[in-house]
């Protein structure tokens, strides 16, 4: 028996449905568009709640947020722009895939990716809250720490070519993250005396400009297409997609699971559970040679995580009151100005109305985000690669100005995203790739909150071993990192092993 | 009703109309228009929250939509530094924040200072606050005071950043105490209750609205002049021999340009939100401590007495030189 299946009913009212539908639609639009997150999507409607039922309130808010982080994929795919920091790995793949003509086809597997991950993290945040929710307490400084280590161990997998270039693009991006004021120790630092620095290096700016910026130098650059376009329609490739989608039913179960997990995690978000994600099924697949060539399995573990983390980020939201992504804490604050007090006691028959009426508003939005992503994702496709270039460029190229100072309502991130961008795009010449400087960028932050409060306190304990290689999960973190990083030499090794026993 | 009666009334409203329009021509009309309302941090934090609860009795009162925009950066200081090159003319307000108008000036240039700011009203305070897991083995402020006097440095806090109200307060209450303590700096509130939570840390130095908003916790002791009234158990630092009477401030200010009529004009009106016993009851609901100073020599006296306490301890906490 499912719990609060009474509350199924009130959450499929037409109203409910005519919102759950203007969601995601608004919400892929939006997550589409760079710079234009689901956070500020979801603050612009705030007041709404307060005409509003809280229950139908939070149904619109986590339909524009599933539909947000679906349309990032979009940009990922067909512009080699990760629209919200959740879809940088789709880029991997889902670009590479576009430029050989697949861009529909990475469109349909990002859509039924996102459905999957997006029905398992609302699973879970139906049946095991709860209990799910102590993940999010288990967590320390030190294992944030490790696990934006693990992260970081990525660059060996993300640097085609030279390593020593990765590397070198991944402390690029560590450093550019300390400019402004430190998260915690309110230190100002590396601003030279600018204050335009002052706020530091915004993520999602630096995304467009590294990513975006380039792309678009180089339509201007190169006269042929931006896209390889088949000669017929091939309408939405949706058989090939699901035979696709079959064939790896166990990436997408596992990345669903790891997104979920991840989105507990109050520190990490979308982002952290893509790469994730994305890391363990290059290492458990087959095909891990293809990863960053095109490989649709690197699409469906990305997308599937990151709109898994949408059902597991409300899992500490609504549990502990803790939000476990940035749009879950816009949400919270809406329910607090509702004076809906959250806690364990929601999950409970007497008061679960709202949260059992959302949690079927969630599964009722992923299940619309099926036909509604197909539609404006083929769309999407279609306009990207009929609209010449004369038209396409000057058209994105506004949207990312627009789509940056709307972050911080701030015009110095335009000109950051604008240095950034040229700055990729000259470094691109020479080899280092946008990637590990994002990943840089956006672990460094976690990695020195993570040390710094672990030294703190181990410090102040005595015991500054225990504290960063002696806890489980610390330990655990610290195998799946060296396993990561060792299992190429592992796998060769074993496959040595049994060639030399067979030749005996 | 006679025609003549109509017409007596609409002269009446006429003369009602010019009588009101003597008392300030400009005045007398606003808001005309949307008010800006300029957060300088990220949605869902305190400051979003307490805006959003003006947010319904601004438009009920006053007919117009207060749009609550944020500018996150630098601490706030992003916004700060660009407040007095907006428009003043009474559309554009921006939350401020004690301690950190009065600490970040004194820490660098950050493109303002304290007095550049033209405060218009505090309208409440986070009151900070000694909090516990619900099952800690410290029962009372005593337990904390004795078991940091046997483990000097060993007892660890969290708390939301450097050089907030927070660690300012840890370094006073150290002090007056006789002890010493770790302050575990996170980003945020919601951080440092995660924390306190996981029992990464044994105590937390949070606010008022730290039990409000998360489940399973308790408070020591509470740093007001009076009991919380959502607290009435809870004793205050005073009452316990500790002087200690602080927290995070938060108020409204308008850009230096704004003419002198508005800023009384929008004084009186974030009064009247402050006054209506609805707000209060949500304010205090959520934790949070109403304050009235209000812009004039109450403000001005406030500030002098903020910027005085707030650079000592900052000093104290070695935070400004």
């Amino acid at each position: 028996m499912l719990p609060g299946i009474d509350f199924l009913f009130t959450a499929l009212t037409p109203f409910h449905i005519a919102l759950a539908l203007g969601g995601v639609i608004a919400g892929t639009v939006i997550g589409a568009l760079p710079g234009l997150t689901a956070t500020m999507a979801i603050a612009v409607l705030v007041p709404l709640t307060f005409y509003m039922p809280p229950a139908s309130a939070l149904i619109l808010m986590g339909a524009i947020y599933t539909g947000a982080i679906y349309g990032g994929a979009y940009a990922a795919i067909l512009l080699n722009t990760p629209g919200t920091p959740s879809a940088i790995a789709t880029t991997f793949d889902g670009f590479p895939m576009a430029k050989r003509g697949d861009g529909d086809l990475a469109v349909t597997l990002a859509c039924l990716a996102s459905v999957t991950g997006g029905f398992i993290g609302a699973a879970f945040l139906l049946g095991l809250a709860p209990p799910l929710a102590r993940v999010a307490l288990a967590f320390g400084p030190v294992e944030y720490f490790w696990l934006a280590l693990f992260g970081l161990t990525l660059i060996s997998a993300l640097s085609e070519g030279s390593l020593m270039k990765g590397l070198i693009g991944g402390c690029f991006g560590l450093l550019l993250a300390c400019i402004g004021v430190a998260e915690v120790s309110s230190d100002i630092r590396f601003t030279f005396g600018s204050q335009t620095l002052l706020g530091g290096i915004e993520i999602v700016s630096a995304l467009i400009g590294l990513y975006c910026v380039p792309v678009l130098i180089d339509m201007v650059a190169t006269p042929a297409r931006h896209l390889q376009v088949s000669g017929e329609s091939r309408g939405f490739r949706l058989n090939e997609a699901l035979r696709i989608s079959l064939k790896s039913k166990l990436n997408l179960i596992r990345s669903s699971v790891v997104g979920t997990l991840v989105g507990i995690l109050p520190g990490a978000g979308g982002s952290i559970a893509g790469l994730v994600a994305y890391s363990e099924a290059r290492r458990t697949s087959k095909r891990r040679e293809r990863f960053g060539t095109g490989e649709p399995e690197g699409i469906q573990a990305t997308e599937s995580a990151n709109n898994a983390t949408v059902g597991g980020g409300f899992i500490p939201t609504l549990v502990l009151g803790i939000p476990g992504t940035p749009p879950d804490a816009v949400i919270l604050g809406a329910l607090l100005v509702q004076g809906v007090r959250t806690g364990p006691h929601l999950f409970t028959a007497g008061e679960g109305s709202i949260v059992y009426t959302f949690i079927y508003g969630l599964f009722l939005a992923t299940a619309l985000m099926l036909p509604t992503g197909l539609l404006i994702g083929r769309y999407a496709y279609r306009t990207i690669v009929t609209v010449p270039k004369a038209l396409l460029v000057p058209t994105i190229a506004f949207m990312t100005v627009i789509g940056t100072f709307a972050i911080r309502n701030n015009v110095s991130d335009v000109a950051i995203m604008i240095i950034l961008g040229v700055m990729g795009w000259t470094l691109n010449r020479f080899g280092f790739r946008p990637s590990p400087i994002v990943l840089g960028l956006i672990l460094s932050s976690i990695a020195e909150q993570g040390f710094v409060q672990g030294w703190t306190i181990g410090a102040a304990t005595e015991n500054l071993m225990g504290m960063f290689f002696g806890r489980p999960i610390a330990i655990a973190i610290i195998a799946f990192m060296l396993l990561s990083l060792f299992y190429p030499l592992i796998a060769r090794r074993l496959r040595f092993n049994r060639e030399e026993a067979g030749a005996k | 009703m006679t025609k003549l009666g109509k017409l007596t009334l609409t002269a009446a409203l006429a003369a009602a109309a010019a009588t009101f329009g003597l008392a300030g021509p400009a005045a007398a009309e606003f808001p005309e228009k949307p008010v800006n309302y300029i957060i300088p941090f990220g949605a869902g934090g305190e400051s979003d929250i307490t805006a959003r609860f003006q947010e319904p009795f601004f438009k009920e009162k006053f007919g117009q939509n207060l749009v609550i925009s944020y500018k996150p950066g630098g601490g706030g200081a992003v916004a700060w530094a660009q407040l007095n090159k907006m428009p003043g003319d009474g559309y554009t307000i921006m939350g401020t924040n004690l301690p950190h108008i009065v600490v970040q000036p004194l820490q660098k240039d950050v493109g303002f200072t304290t007095d550049d700011l033209v405060n218009i009203y505090i309208f409440h305070y986070t009151p900070d606050a000694i909090v516990v897991n619900e099952d800690s083995q410290f029962k009372t402020l005593q337990d904390l005071i004795d078991y940091a006097k046997e483990n000097p440095g060993k007892t660890t806090f969290s708390g939301s950043g450097k050089g907030t109200a927070n660690h300012l307060a840890q370094v006073r209450f150290d002090d007056l105490a006789g002890i010493k303590t770790t302050y575990v700096p996170f980003k945020g509130t919601g951080a440092a209750a995660t924390a306190l939570l996981g029992k990464q840390v044994v105590a937390e130095w949070g606010y008022t609205t730290v039990p409000a908003k998360y489940q399973g916790m308790r408070l020591l002791a509470v740093a007001m002049e009076e009991r919380h009234p959502k607290y009435p158990d809870v004793p205050t630092f005073k009452e316990l021999g500790f002087d200690l009477v602080s927290g995070a401030y938060r108020g409204i200010a308008v850009p230096g340009s704004t003419p002198e009529d508005i800023r009384q004009k929008l004084a009186d009106m974030i009064d009247e939100i402050n006054n209506d016993q609805r707000f209060i009851d949500r304010m205090i609901d959520g934790g949070f401590a109403v304050t009235n100073v209000r812009y004039g020599p109450d403000l001005d006296a406030f500030m002098e007495k903020a910027k005085k306490d707030f650079a000592a301890a900052a000093k104290a906490a070695d935070v400004i030189k």
